[in-house]
């Protein structure tokens, strides 16, 4: 049984694709599209690490990473960011907001699963 | 020997070239060509209403029974016109600066907009114009009996009240369909008009040829008249100088009061200058009208065997000459001038009804915002007209049966003039006395209202009918004072003049009394002031101080009372006036006042007041607000007028900048959060082919899977050419480097090319077309409306929430536009978002549902401002709405 992993992304091709990488190397992915009821989904489910896009119908992104981070049950969990608009400031904030790692769309295959493998192992 | 039957014939012929006449009318109207509608010869013949068949045929039999006193009914008015044309003019100035519908209107609105005052100047007027109603009913059924008569047939009462129920269905359906056809906001009635300008010829032209044939062709020229009138004692100067000085009072104060001249000099009056006209026009014609009254009533007096009645001579003397076509000639005359005038009255008074007793009414049975946004207030209004007109005309029908149709028609029509007057004191009070007062208004019109009917209007009946011999002549319960035609004890005087003297006495004591006793309420002051300088006022106070309602709101009320197209356009005038985008603007006092007044043009002064209190939330003007307006100086009101409109300048100046501003600051913003938006809608189809890519390299997958996820890769790839498609089509719009290729097209084969373009596979949305669309041809870059077209049609389908989608799709001519209209049935969009949809990247909804990167609109608006139109959000629709705006 591999250790869990939850991606919270919107678009479903892009969630298809990540789902099956890791899936691959061996991790149980669980899927969830909105920002608004991400959290409850986080505490309720609780992952091994997050895999979080920064643009989410609802709800930001970063502003999920800041409330994860103020919440004692989930302040603790890895998080990933994955965002398309790809600019310097965006991976600032998402580092200083308590980040793990930051990654920019499109990425390569490779790429997500090591970070993914890094990050657990951790 | 004309029959009967032809006699028929020949007046529904007559009544349908009426209507044809009617209906040409109506229809330029409303095609925009009706300069000649509003000349100031249709105007003046359009006030011959004031000669009903009273003047046509009661006129002579008046100067047959009295003598010359029927002079004063033509001399009343004249002396009025020419006169006391300011008068006139003061109160079409009123009529045009305050949207009155009606003389209730007008005494309702100038003493604080009061319901009960509209309630008992409605209550009085149609009282006043049953008999005169009733009047005219009699006459054409006396006329039709002349020729049924000398036709030979047995005439029973009974055909003769069946023949008067006739007209008066006759009447009801014409006036239905030209005087209720619409809602209209000026309450003017173009078909009635013009029917009534053809009638007013009619009628002269018959009197005139009367006359001719008495004076030449019975007593064989003019010389030979004189000898006869000479020798008659029509003439014989035995008058009674009160009556003269009251009948002349009477007419000429009727010219204001009567509910039906009202209407045709005040609120179908289209421009001021043409009272100026009719102020000699009306006069000359009133005098050929009378020209052969004397003559006609002298031979007819001369050859009729004695007991003849003298109130038909105009008909009955061509007829005893066996002048057949003359008679016929006559009869339409007379015919004319009783229809005109039912129909114009019935509309004035229908009007005030509808919106002093029925509106009011149904409003107050729904207390809440509910009633005015909700309900279908114009059909409630039509319907309330409708049945109102049904009502007059009964309770006329009611009074000819009761009053069994047998008094002269004279002495009706003076019933009928004096109660009409005891408006007069209020009217004129209002409009020239600042310190009249609502309720002096309402206890003049209360106290005249009960002297007239109990002096003149009750025993009109005829003695036994309403009012017993021994009250008459003992007064009720044996209260001698009481008598009503000896009020006071005062005997002696004429029935007419008794009740005339006193009613308007005590009316106009009681009116000065208790205007000076009690102290008027603000938005009393407020209209009094308005009312009284309305020559010296350039702009009104506004009575509203705070206005809390929302734009949308006012626009929904507004469309649901005037029509949509038409509260558009003043919601869409004052957004540009203001230097806003869209058609909402911001609710100022000043606008709520504006729109108030535009709405009072359909439903009146109280109604209207009261209906836009209920959104804004009662908060009228106060005292405080008025201390400065109301007791200072013309002057200085002017000036702070003036002062008012230069701020308001530099006011609408600072707007412009601020909103520059804000713009610049914007659009800096702007290009940061653009380049971010165009990275993201790049990057994530870019993600899912890269990653995908990756996996079928890998290989080991089924195949299945391997197809699926090329399929994948595929759909990215067009849709990252689509948005690069998009991006380039509105970058090179937007630097104006488009080519237009201009060609002609029928704009409903254009929007079946955009229905079959955009078409889903599975049909769930359904698109209703206007007729209109495809009879209109358009010269533009056809592709490109198109383009817009689907783009409307295709986010209909993306996000039109209804379980079963509809969108409507019209068109409407205005200003040398053509307004397209889409309607959905959707829930439509936050008045907050509704400028937002416009720009780059926004997208109200779900992004993934939507599927595009939200530059569809954006798209939209830059091709329709390089076709030289617009597309803009439209409000008030109840679905998502747009309208794209396209120049012929």
């Amino acid at each position: 049984m591999g250790k869990r992993v939850l991606l919270i992304e919107d678009e479903p091709n892009i969630l298809e694709a990540i789902s099956f990488i890791l899936s691959r190397d061996g991790w149980t992915v669980h899927t969830h599209e909105d920002g608004e009821t991400a959290i409850q989904k986080v505490i309720g489910f609780p992952p091994d690490m997050i895999i979080l896009d920064v643009m989410l119908p609802g709800r930001s992104g970063f502003d999920i990473l800041r409330e994860l981070r103020e919440t004692e049950t989930t302040k603790d969990i890895p998080v990933m960011m994955l965002t398309a608009r790809g600019q310097e400031k965006d991976r600032d904030l998402a580092m200083r907001l308590g980040a793990n790692h930051f990654m920019t769309k499109p990425f390569s295959n490779a790429d997500v699963r090591d970070h993914v493998r890094s990050l657990i192992d951790a | 020997m004309l029959g009967f039957n032809t006699v028929i014939a020949i007046s529904l012929c007559y009544v349908a070239i009426l209507f044809m006449v009617a209906f040409l009318a109506e229809r330029r109207a409303t095609q925009g060509n009706a300069t000649w509608l509003h000349s100031p010869l249709i105007y003046t013949l359009s006030l011959s209403i004031y000669c009903t068949a009273w003047t046509f045929y009661g006129a002579v039999g008046y100067a047959a029974r009295s003598g010359l006193e029927f002079v004063t009914i033509y001399l009343g008015p004249t002396l009025m016109m020419i006169g006391w044309w300011w008068i006139l003019r003061k109160l079409v100035r009123i009529g045009r600066a305050q949207r009155i519908t009606s003389i209730a209107d007008l005494v309702s609105s100038r003493f604080g907009k009061s319901t009960s005052l509209g309630v008992i100047v409605t209550v009085i007027s149609v009282v006043a114009a049953t008999p005169y109603i009733a009047l005219q009913l009699q006459s054409v059924t006396l006329a039709f009996a002349v020729f049924a008569q000398t036709g030979g047939q047995l005439w029973q009462d009974a055909d003769l009240n069946a023949t008067a129920m006739w007209v008066a269905v006759g009447l009801f359906i014409f006036t239905v369909i030209f005087g209720t056809r619409n809602l209209d906001a000026n309450e003017r009635h173009h078909g009635i008009v013009m029917a009534i300008a053809v009638e007013a010829v009619v009628k002269l032209i018959a009197l005139l040829a009367v006359g001719v044939f008495v004076v030449w062709g019975v007593a064989g020229g003019p010389a030979e008249m004189m000898t006869r009138i000479d020798s008659s004692d029509v003439v014989l100067w035995d008058q009674n100088g009160g009556r003269w000085v009251s009948l002349l009072f009477l007419s000429g104060a009727a010219l204001l009061c009567l509910p039906r001249m009202f209407q045709v000099l005040v609120v179908e009056n289209a421009d001021e200058r043409h009272l100026a006209i009719a102020s000699w026009a009306f006069p000359t014609y009133l005098m050929l009208m009378s020209l052969f009254v004397v003559p006609i009533a002298v031979v007819g007096l001369d050859l009729l065997p004695a007991g003849s009645n003298p109130d038909l001579f105009v008909l009955t003397v061509p007829l005893h000459e066996g002048k057949q076509g003359l008679a016929m000639l006559s009869f339409l005359g007379g015919f004319s001038s009783a229809t005109s005038m039912v129909m114009v009255a019935t509309i004035a008074l229908a009007t005030m009804v509808s919106n002093h007793i029925v509106v009011p009414m149904w409003l107050s049975l729904r207390p809440n915002e509910q009633a005015v946004m909700s309900g279908d207030v114009r059909h409630v209004i039509l319907l309330a007209r409708r049945l109102s007109i049904a009502g007059v005309l009964f309770l006329g029908l009611v009074y000819y049966r009761v009053s069994g149709g047998g008094t002269a028609l004279a002495a009706i029509g003076l019933v009928s003039f004096s109660g009409a007057v005891q408006i007069l004191p209020a009217m004129l009070g209002g409009v020239f006395w600042r310190g009249a007062s609502r309720l002096g208004a309402a206890a003049g019109l209360l106290t005249g209202l009960a002297f007239w009917l109990w002096t003149l209007f009750l025993p009109s009946f005829g003695v036994e009918a309403l009012i017993s011999q021994t009250v008459i002549e003992q007064g009720p319960y044996g209260l001698s004072w009481l008598r009503p035609q000896a009020m006071f004890g005062i005997v002696g005087l004429d029935p007419l003049v008794h009740g005339l003297l006193w009613s308007m006495l005590l009316n106009t004591g009681m009116f000065i009394l208790v205007s000076l006793v009690t102290f008027p309420t603000p938005l009393e002051r407020l209209q009094g002031a308005q009312f009284v300088n309305v020559f010296e006022h350039s702009a009104a106070a506004p009575a509203w101080t705070t206005a809390a309602a929302g734009a949308e709101d006012l626009l929904i009320m507004a469309q649901r009372i005037m029509g949509s197209e038409q509260a558009q356009a003043i919601f869409e005038r004052e957004a540009a006036r203001q230097g806003k985008n869209g058609f909402l603007p911001e609710v100022t006092p000043n606008f709520v006042e504006l729109l108030e007044r535009e709405l009072a043009g359909s439903v009146g002064a109280a109604t209207s007041h009261a209906m836009v209190g209920q959104l804004i939330g009662g908060s009228g003007v106060s005292v405080e607000d008025l201390i400065a307006v109301a007791d200072e100086a013309a002057q200085i009101l002017e000036y702070s007028n003036r002062l008012e409109a230069k701020s308001s300048e530099q006011e609408q100046t600072a707007r412009a900048l601020r909103d520059a501003n804000d713009k610049l600051t914007a659009l800096s913003i702007q290009k940061d959060a653009f380049l971010s938006q165009i990275s993201h809608e790049l990057r994530t189809p870019m993600t899912s082919i890269r990653s995908f890519s990756d996996i079928l390299r890998d290989g080991d997958i089924p195949l299945s899977d391997q197809k699926r996820y090329s399929g994948i890769i595929h759909d990215e790839a067009i849709r990252l050419t689509g948005l690069l498609d998009d991006l380039l089509d509105l970058s090179v719009l937007e630097n104006g480097q488009v080519m237009l290729h201009v060609n002609t097209g029928n704009l409903g084969v254009l929007i079946e090319r955009a229905i079959g373009a955009a078409g889903g596979l599975e049909d769930t949305l359904e698109i209703v077309c206007a007729p209109e669309l495809a009879q209109i041809a358009v010269t533009t870059d056809l592709d490109r409306l198109v383009q817009v077209f689907i783009n409307l049609i295709a986010n209909t389908r993306k996000y039109c929430d209804a379980e079963q989608q509809r969108l409507k799709i019209s068109v409407l001519k205005r200003d040398g536009m053509y307004l397209i209209d889409f309607v959905d049935n959707g829930c439509g969009i936050a008045p907050e978002n509704q400028q937002l949809i416009f720009e780059k990247f926004s997208r109200v909804a779900d992004g993934s549902k939507a599927g595009g990167a939200g530059l569809g609109l954006a798209i939209c608006r830059e091709i329709m401002r390089r076709l030289g139109g617009d597309i803009a959000y439209l409000p008030g629709q109840y679905g998502t709405a747009f309208r794209i705006t396209l120049p012929k």
